[in-house]
């Protein structure tokens, strides 16, 4: 796979290659072009589809065992939208880190502080609502703090950084007794029981995830074509011509690592339901890959992608045991990655789109 | 905007997961489904393979079946975190339909999947090797029952032997920073500061430290002995650069650093390591037929195992063992939410290779303990030989129940005698 | 050519020397106050225990030589090839194990040593002829294949070589206790070590600076196109530094394995302590390797044996810190 064709993969819009190409009225123009073509006829199937997926996500939990429901279900959303906000900087902004996990489990420790956990010594007590605000209100103040010292770097340097910057706060709450509870974690942090569910309950968390989740990939999916958006993608092409066409572009990268970061905080704060509690090993440097390998295995250049890539990765963490030694379970998870890679730069959507590009020729548009 | 939609792969992908889901559960009522989780994966392995050795051992040995039902194990794997240990839990219980789940492997998992117990009343759990002192001491879970000891247990005795026979009056204790070596440390202690002795000093080093060089560079000259309570490749570090550093202390043991899968690491041996005191469930050369019988059927039914049963096959088998004799008591009757099984363990006593066990009201276990000292091997292997037992050791180490609350568990800074 | 590209590029920095800010004099006080904190720190501890001080200086000395022999081979990689090979670790990894293999069937220690340096060099090689050369450019696809490998290559060493730590068995004149001044013993292998690091540092730059090899590396980075035009297979000289940036590795992983050891887990670890000293001195320069190397090395044994609990984090603090006013390190160049 050549160099150029990697490049116009992992771009997105067209507009934001106009953008870096014609400067400000192109960009402004091709934003109107994306707007008008959805009322096109194909768009319009696109939108069917959609409703056919919402369907099936709906109904999933009736017909499938409460097991499936929260275990690959739920987890399945939760994984996908922390992904979801690596997409976001990723796919998006150009800038791949590997500290969303990061940013999650600072949400995660929080709620668990603030709101209460087994551990009296360990918890604030606050009420529900207060404990999710300060733990979102945290999860962005932390990505703002790793994105003003990445936002220096470009490319792979930001890989090594946020990783780097990842295991610093590993080692802070693996050490530390007093706040964090040091190895053993933080227990028994559950939601609250608001309107009198229980919402750790298998299909009432599904249902609590799923909503979270439209609303992540609605989110995302807006932001992109607003100006912001597009100013991001043009960043992503050629940071040097947007700074020369008047774009504070570290003012935009921070403010895109805030919105991944309150993406990444309420997936921290659906982890830590999910898991009922949290620990050092939730934010370690496996746990940070395994972002990257969600996002990258699903594909970077859609809303949709991450999620599907949580999805495959869920099933082969749970079945892999029953198909190959389960002691190989990272040799499959790697092989995997690689021939994704390998493959297609974009992903499991990347070759599903190639498949249907291959079926249907007749629709050959580059977009 | 593209005429395909990839949001229809999830959908398709969770179709064919659920046929398979359903599949799975039309197996044979007439088998017992027995969950067994452990560390099979990562550098954990080691251990957790030997654990899975327990457990089909003690299977082996009732034929494969109890109380008239085929008894079917289904393995899952954690791998240290207490994340994937109740994930993998869960998937045995709602996905595979356990009715009884062993495990797990380490502590903090221990503490993580008893919590998950509370949440699962119509299982009942019972323990693989996990050994941290709050899994049943604080906040126990009704259906959780643990055969094996915990670290302060596999230590008691050991502090008398090192003062009392080994004369060591002043000791530092080496150690990494999280719960597990709190609690051998405090079992060590014990009896060490009742009998006099002081522990002048206590390094806690992070997990993950492999250069032990400023520790070894803060030990005092004016000691008698160095308390090591590190595990696996750790210890192994420590022991070499202990050497190259040019220490010549004695040391003294604890349990997870001279277990045999440390024992047998690939290297050159330390003679420095001959005579180390040490305390813990097992005593590799223990006299006793059981005992021995025990290590023959392992090494018949393992060719590719240990050269001897390490202390997390020990615990595995001994946990087995004890949740197929409790079946068998209540005739395999697990009706009302296995109420005559759960009766059954909380009150009987379970023969096992290492002696008679009981189990206590937070139905923890109390046992015999094992000194032991390192010694060699014919074919120039390690070994711990057995010196002495320290029967019936309960969890408050000798003390009441109030006296024991009122220390409390190991911490960093708990117990203390300088 | 040069001199065209370079006088642009050249007045800039000329331009932005001349400028003295407050913002440089506020960096330089803030370096200058912090030099001064460590300084009386290191007064009080050398006055408090003389022995302890020497000992951790002399440990963080031996462990930042093991930090610069496995950061060498990754800066050289990056630095001069633009490869971030986060499978680096997993290439320490294999020269420990075949090492360790080769030592344990021959008996011979520097048999063992060149194992390892050879297996990995060889590894490095098939890495750069047949995964990294098609991916040229393409920065970002580079790094996840090597993190994809590095996760295949971790397993499958778990599968062959088990759980197990492996040590090593040098001669044991390498190995004794050396009485020294003031610390009295110390572990002569520590220092073979610290001897080691040093040869090849300099050994390193003496290649890179002058041999005419050297020369044709640093040129290829400047201007691949131009050195091709010059008759050279750039290609060639590409798969030779990847080589010998692996070989070092495997060099460093059988080191590492008689200092300490060779278990599952060092390959992250090694990875991350590459990572930072290579971020704090600055990538591509072996210099800024060494540099960060003593930083790194000194940060840790220090913080392990006066501040125990939070030590580790340290590293991380000063590579933060690092950044937040040097982006590319302490000696990086423009990238």
């Amino acid at each position: 796979m050549s160099a150029v064709r990697w490049r116009r993969a992992m771009a997105t819009q067209p507009g934001a290659a106009a953008a870096a190409a014609g400067g400000h009225a192109a960009w402004r123009a091709a934003g109107q072009q994306a707007a008008a073509r959805t009322v096109s006829p194909r768009a319009a199937s696109a939108w069917a589809w959609r409703l056919v997926v919402l369907a099936v996500l709906l109904v999933y939990p009736a017909v499938a065992s409460p097991f499936f429901t929260f275990q690959i279900g739920g987890q399945s959303l939760v994984l996908g939208i922390i992904a979801l906000s690596l997409a976001l900087l990723g796919g998006y902004g150009g800038m791949v880190t590997l500290s969303q996990m990061t940013v999650a489990g600072v949400a995660g420790y929080a709620l668990a502080i603030f709101g209460g956990n087994a551990s009296a010594a360990h918890s604030l007590g606050w009420p529900w609502w207060l404990a999710i605000a300060m733990a979102l209100l945290l999860a962005v103040l932390a990505a703002v703090i790793i994105g003003a010292l990445a936002v220096r770097t470009e490319g792979i340097y930001t890989i090594m950084i946020t990783l780097a910057i990842g295991v610093a706060f590993f080692y802070l709450v693996q050490q530390n007794q007093e706040v964090f509870n040091g190895f053993q974690g933080l227990h028994r942090i559950l939601p609250p029981q608001v309107f009198g569910v229980d919402w750790r309950a298998p299909v009432p968390f599904y249902y609590l995830a799923l909503a979270c989740a439209a609303a992540a990939y609605c989110a995302v999916a807006y932001v992109v074509r607003t100006p912001f958006g597009m100013a991001l993608q043009g960043i992503r092409e050629n940071p040097r011509r947007m700074r020369a066409l008047g774009f504070n572009v570290n003012a935009h990268r921070i403010a895109a690592h805030a919105l991944a970061g309150l993406l990444a905080g309420v997936g921290g704060i659906l982890l830590v339901w999910y898991n009922a509690q949290i620990s050092p090993g939730s934010v370690g440097t496996t746990s940070l890959i395994n972002i990257l390998i969600i996002a990258v295995i699903g594909g970077m250049r859609h809303p949709a992608g991450p999620f599907l890539g949580a999805l495959l990765f869920v099933l082969l963490q749970n079945f892999a045991i029953d198909l190959v030694d389960r002691e190989r379970f990272n040799l499959v998870i790697g092989a995997v990655f690689l021939l994704i890679l390998a493959v297609s730069p974009d992903g499991l959507l990347g070759i599903g789109r190639r498949l249907a590009r291959m079926a249907h020729p007749a629709a050959r548009r580059s977009s | 905007m593209t005429h395909f939609n990839p949001g229809r792969i999830p959908a398709l992908m969770a179709v064919v997961a659920l046929s398979a889901g359903l599949a799975g559960q039309a197996a044979a009522q007439q088998t017992l489904r027995i969950g067994a989780l452990a560390t099979l994966e990562g550098p954990f392995a080691v251990p957790g393979q030997d654990g899975m050795r327990g457990v089909e051992l003690a299977v082996k040995e009732r034929g494969g079946e109890i109380a008239g039902r085929k008894i079917e194990i289904i393995k899952a794997s954690s791998n240290g975190n207490p994340d994937t240990a109740v994930a993998a839990a869960r998937k045995l219980v709602e996905q595979d339909k356990v009715e009884l789940l062993i495990g797990p492997l380490s502590g903090s998992e221990g503490i993580a999947v008893k919590n998950y117990a509370k949440s699962q009343p119509h299982v009942t759990f019972v323990n693989g090797s996990s050994a941290a002192q709050e899994t049943t001491m604080v906040d126990p879970a009704p259906n959780f029952f643990r055969f094996s000891t915990d670290g302060a247990q596999w230590q008691y005795g050991l502090g008398d032997y090192a003062y009392n026979v080994k004369g060591y009056k002043r000791v530092v204790s080496v150690a990494e920073d999280y719960s597990f070596p709190y609690s051998l440390l405090q079992g060590f202690m014990v009896e060490f500061c009742r009998a006099g002795g002081k522990v002048v000093d206590k390094h806690w080093v992070p997990l993950g430290t492999k250069d032990y060089s400023s520790v070894i560079a803060r030990l005092p000259d004016d000691i008698d002995a160095i308390y090591v309570a590190l595990g696996g490749s750790d210890a192994v570090n420590f022991f070499s650069q202990y050497e190259q550093a040019g220490g010549d202390k004695p040391l003294i043991a604890g349990s997870i650093t001279i277990d045999q899968s440390v024992l047998g690491y690939k290297g050159k041996r330390r003679d420095a390591l001959l005579g180390t005191p040490s305390a813990g469930p097992i005593a590799d050369n223990y006299d006793d037929p059981a005992w021995k019988a025990f290590v023959q059927a392992y090494r018949d039914t393992f060719k590719d195992g240990l050269p001897s049963p390490s202390l997390f096959a020990h615990a595995y088998y001994v946990n087995t063992k004890a949740l197929l004799d409790g079946l068998d008591a209540a005739g395999g009757d697990l009706s009302d939410n296995h109420a005559k099984l759960r009766q059954q363990l909380s009150t009987m006593t379970v023969k096992t290779p290492t002696g008679d066990v009981r189990l206590d009201e937070n139905r923890n276990a109390i046992a015999n303990i094992f000194l032991t000292e390192v010694a060699r091997n014919d074919d120039g292997s390690f070994y711990n030989k057995f010196v002495k037992v320290v029967p019936n050791v309960n969890q408050y180490l000798g003390m009441t129940r109030d006296e024991f609350m009122k220390m409390g568990v190991g911490t960093r800074t708990n117990p203390e005698c300088k | 050519m040069a001199a065209i590209n370079g006088a642009w590029p050249a007045a800039g920095r000329q331009a932005r020397a001349r400028t003295v800010n407050g913002k440089t004099i506020a960096a330089r006080l803030l370096l200058a106050a912090v030099a001064a904190v460590v300084l009386v720190a290191a007064a009080i501890a050398l006055a408090g225990n003389p022995r302890l001080f020497g000992l951790t200086v002399l440990n963080g000395l031996t462990l930042a030589a093991l930090y610069f022999l496995v950061a060498s081979g990754f800066t050289l990689v990056f630095g001069l090839m633009r490869v971030v090979n986060l499978a680096h670790g997993s290439l320490f990894l294999l020269g420990g194990y075949v090492g360790y293999a080769v030592g344990d069937a021959s008996g011979s220690w520097f048999l063992a040593l060149a194992c390892g340096f050879a297996a990995a060099a060889l590894a490095g090689l098939v890495l750069q002829a047949g995964v990294f050369r098609f991916m040229e450019g393409q920065d970002l696809r580079q790094t996840l294949v090597s993190i994809g490998l590095s996760i295949v290559l971790a397993d499958i060493f778990l599968w062959i070589w088990g759980g197990e730590a492996y040590q090593f068995d040098p001669p044991q004149w390498l190995y004794g206790t050396v009485p020294l001044p003031l610390v009295g013993k110390y572990s002569g292998f520590r220092l073979v070590v610290l001897g080691t690091a040093i040869v090849i540092g300099v050994g390193l730059w003496l290649f890179l600076n002058r041999t005419r090899i050297g020369m044709m590396i640093r040129a290829g980075v400047d201007d691949k196109r131009m050195l091709a035009a010059s008759g050279v297979d750039v290609q060639r000289v590409f798969a030779a530094t990847f080589a010998i940036g692996a070989g070092l590795a495997g060099f460093a992983g059988v080191m590492g394995g008689t200092a300490l050891s060779i278990a599952p887990g060092e390959d992250v670890r090694y990875l991350l302590a590459s990572l930072v000293v290579v971020i704090v001195g600055g990538m591509g320069s072996i210099t800024g390797a060494a540099i960060g190397a003593l930083l790194i090395g000194l940060a840790e044994t220090f913080g392990l044996a006066y501040v125990p609990t939070y030590g580790v984090v340290f590293t991380f603090l000063i590579m933060v810190a690092v950044l937040a006013f040097r982006p590319q390190g302490l000696m990086g160049g423009r990238t």
